[in-house]
């Protein structure tokens, strides 16, 4: 099967290695027999509701993260649209911010965010920086870990009623202090986790790939043949060997 | 009979007193400074390069801005992501006669000047590379004539943060710059190129071959978008990660007249790199023994710094022809009828190049990589995916991954496209020596690609057997 994901600003976000990710879920999908068809919808591009099985959002630095918010916020209907049709989303670090309500530096400036996930970002004094593990359970009775890195000094407030992407084992989170991470809408899932992410938790990586075959196919998400992963076990172990020796939080 | 007078003042008595005090307490300091560097070495806990400078930096942080300024010469700062230490490396080889205060090992925080600054008690000149974060600490209390700035990249994020507050903080420094100080700025790079804008006598420096771009911008570039209106720049030569020749057609920003340049670069693989380097005080040919246009780079700053510093076009073209490695950096250590040849790697600029230049002279069919994730290598490793790793892994039979990190770096590498089965992961980096050692046939050489603390244990590991001597015992 085609899956068709949208890259959304990738010559801007970009920062944190945004490509390994794209790269684990070509690879995956190609395992699997179907194939990925990457198509990037950047400044001035046109966001079509339905035209992508996944959405991918990366990080950038503060200065490309401010050039591209005006153009994001007008695609932010599209993009919503897209979410509620059922399109998988993954939003990290800065596509993690700008996809909430909004973003407020220490100055009080503001950048406009899309509203997809229940949350509010405010700059804060200290950057949270180190690797993180994260305990989740996007299936009930599975839960799984995340391993990754964060660094950023946002603190992102989730509605009360919001989802989190998971727990935090070791490492700051969210905000530093609730012990959230992350945020999911449905398929739509954000996190602050870099590193990148999918490389070392192969199992998001077909969690998202599922949902978009789900979405291209009209049917249920189907379950992934397995595959060996020796290595991504080993790098997993590792990086969360490193959160847990961290501890966590200020 | 004026000086008796003055003498008699009791507020100049003061001031004697004062710097009395001053100079024996430095002098106190000082000695207990170098006693623990000898202690250190003598625990063989290393080269002991920093120690002094901590105490003395803990002690009394003044005490750097007193030794700075009793060089006759005064001192020149070079600072930047990538090159530095070569940078530095070539103008001390160009400047070859004179006596400096010159941090060779690349201790370059504060307190690593302050250890230098200590140990060359009768020097002329200060010479020395400074870490990007540690520069405004370090132009406060150094005030140096001249300085350099070469380029910034994507580099450590965890530690240095985003490459637009180091620039921020770059330009505070510029404006706080006395106006008699040498201001020398890479202008290819836009971010660095533009300090020194509203700068007089400013000299930017940079390539002018466009027969060298590359024919498209590399994932890894970052300054992409002019530095005043944010529109993207159309690179007229982009020709290492974002430095190049570049025109913002909104604004008409662009790059600066360069006055010191490289132009009919000839890349020779590995033996080097010819070129004509073109100064206000006239044209050299220069044939430079280190490879790559990364290299081509740090000669153009280094001749223009050794320029600012009094040096005539024949010592700089001497000098550069002349030079060997820097620390580390494209260095090659005979070991039992073998060789080594270690090339730092540490970020995603500076990683493509050094794969670049072992592509064009023929990519290695075995490799030794090695990963940490110290405080010093970044405890982000997630750069290792912005480094353009497929045209070395494409002519690469086996990859021996190491370091801390050596799982992640294998993973990395069969997303490269090497098989899972040609690579190995060795995380102990003696024993991952020795295994590509007895892969690499006799007379044949092993390339080695390890990150900073990585190249310090393979160096460490190579002094204990005896193939190089330390480095706090050369030079």
């Amino acid at each position: 099967m085609r899956i068709r994901v949208g890259h959304l600003y990738p010559d801007y976000l970009n920062i944190y290695a945004d490509r390994g990710n794209i790269a684990v879920l070509a690879r995956r999908a190609a395992l699997r027999g179907h194939e990925l068809d990457v198509a990037a919808v950047s400044v001035g591009d046109e966001l079509r509701p339905g035209a992508h099985d996944l959405l991918y959002v990366g990080g950038g630095q503060d200065r490309e993260q401010a050039l591209i918010a005006p153009d994001l916020a007008s695609k932010g209907a599209a993009l919503l649209e897209s979410a509620a049709e059922g399109a998988a989303v993954l939003a990290v670090c800065g596509g993690y911010q700008l996809l909430g309500r909004g973003y407020r530096d220490r100055q009080g400036a503001g950048l406009p965010g899309v509203g997809l996930f229940a949350h509010e970002t405010v700059a804060g004094e200290r950057r949270m920086i180190g690797d993180v593990l994260l305990e989740c359970e996007l299936v009930p009775g599975e839960r799984r870990t995340l391993a990754g890195f964060e660094n950023h000094a946002g603190r992102t407030r989730l509605d009360p009623n919001a989802e989190p992407l998971g727990r935090v084992v070791a490492g700051f989170g969210n905000d530093g202090e609730s012990g959230s991470e992350g945020c999911r809408v449905g398929r739509a899932v954000g996190t602050y986790l870099h590193g990148p992410l999918l490389p070392r938790n192969p199992w998001l990586a077909d969690w998202l790939l599922a949902q978009a075959i789900a979405h291209a196919s009209g049917g249920e998400a189907p379950e992934l043949e397995p595959l060996p992963d020796r290595l991504e076990g080993q790098a997993h172990a590792v990086s969360a060997q490193r959160a847990r020796d961290r501890g966590g939080r200020f | 009979m004026a000086d008796l007078q003055v003498v008699a003042s009791s507020h100049f008595l003061a001031i004697i007193y004062a710097r009395f005090r001053m100079s024996a307490r430095l002098a106190v300091e000082s000695m207990a400074a170098r006693a623990a560097a000898r202690l250190s070495r003598l625990a063989g806990a290393g080269g002991g390069t920093t120690i002094p400078g901590k105490l003395l930096w803990k002690l009394d942080p003044g005490a750097i801005d007193a030794l700075a300024a009793r060089l006759p010469q005064g001192a020149a700062v070079v600072s930047a992501t990538n090159g530095k230490t070569t940078t530095t490396a070539m103008v001390a080889e160009i400047l070859g006669e004179r006596r400096l205060a010159w941090n060779s090992s690349g201790a370059n925080l504060v307190s690593g000047i302050a250890s230098t600054l200590l140990a060359a008690r009768d020097a002329e000149l200060g010479l020395l590379e400074v870490d990007e974060g540690a520069l405004p600490e370090v132009l406060r209390r150094v005030r140096p004539r001249a300085l350099l700035l070469a380029n910034l990249f994507r580099d450590q994020l965890d530690r240095y943060g985003e490459l637009e507050h180091i620039a921020e903080r770059w330009r505070a420094c510029v404006a706080a710059l006395p106006p008699a100080t040498a201001l020398l700025v890479n202008g290819d790079d836009p971010q660095v190129g533009d300090l020194g804008r509203d700068r007089a006598a400013t000299i930017p420096f940079g390539l002018d071959d466009p027969r060298h771009s590359r024919a498209e911008i590399q994932h890894a570039a970052d300054s992409r978008y002019c530095v005043v209106c944010g529109r993207p720049y159309e690179f007229l030569a982009a020709y290492v990660g974002h430095l190049g020749d570049y025109r913002c057609n909104s604004c008409g920003h662009s790059r600066p007249d360069l006055l010191v340049a490289a132009r009919e670069i000839e890349l020779r693989g590995l033996d080097g790199a010819s070129f004509e380097l073109v100064t206000p005080n006239g044209t050299t040919a220069v044939r430079l023994p280190l490879p790559g246009l990364y290299n081509v780079y740090n000669a153009v700053g280094a001749a223009a710094l050794a320029q600012a510093l009094g040096a005539s076009l024949a010592d700089i073209r001497a000098g550069l022809e002349r030079f060997g490695a820097a620390f580390g950096r494209f260095e090659r250590i005979p070991v039992g009828g073998k060789s080594i040849l270690v090339l730092l790697v540490k970020n995603p600029a500076g990683a493509n190049e050094v794969i670049r230049t072992l592509e064009d002279s023929g990519a290695p069919a075995l490799l030794l990589i090695a990963l940490n994730d110290a405080i010093a290598d970044g405890k982000d490793v997630s750069w290792i995916w912005d480094v353009d790793l497929e045209p070395l892994l494409a002519g690469a039979e086996r990859v021996i991954a190491s370091g801390d990190r050596a799982a992640e770096l294998a993973l990395r590498c069969t997303y490269g496209g090497l098989a899972e089965d040609a690579v190995e992961v060795q995380p102990e980096l003696e024993r991952a020596l020795d295994r590509g050692l007895a892969l690499t046939p006799p007379g044949g050489e092993l390339v080695v690609l390890p990150t900073y603390t990585a190249m310090l244990a393979l160096r460490r590991i190579v002094v204990e057997r005896g193939f190089v001597r330390p480095y706090w015992e050369r030079s």
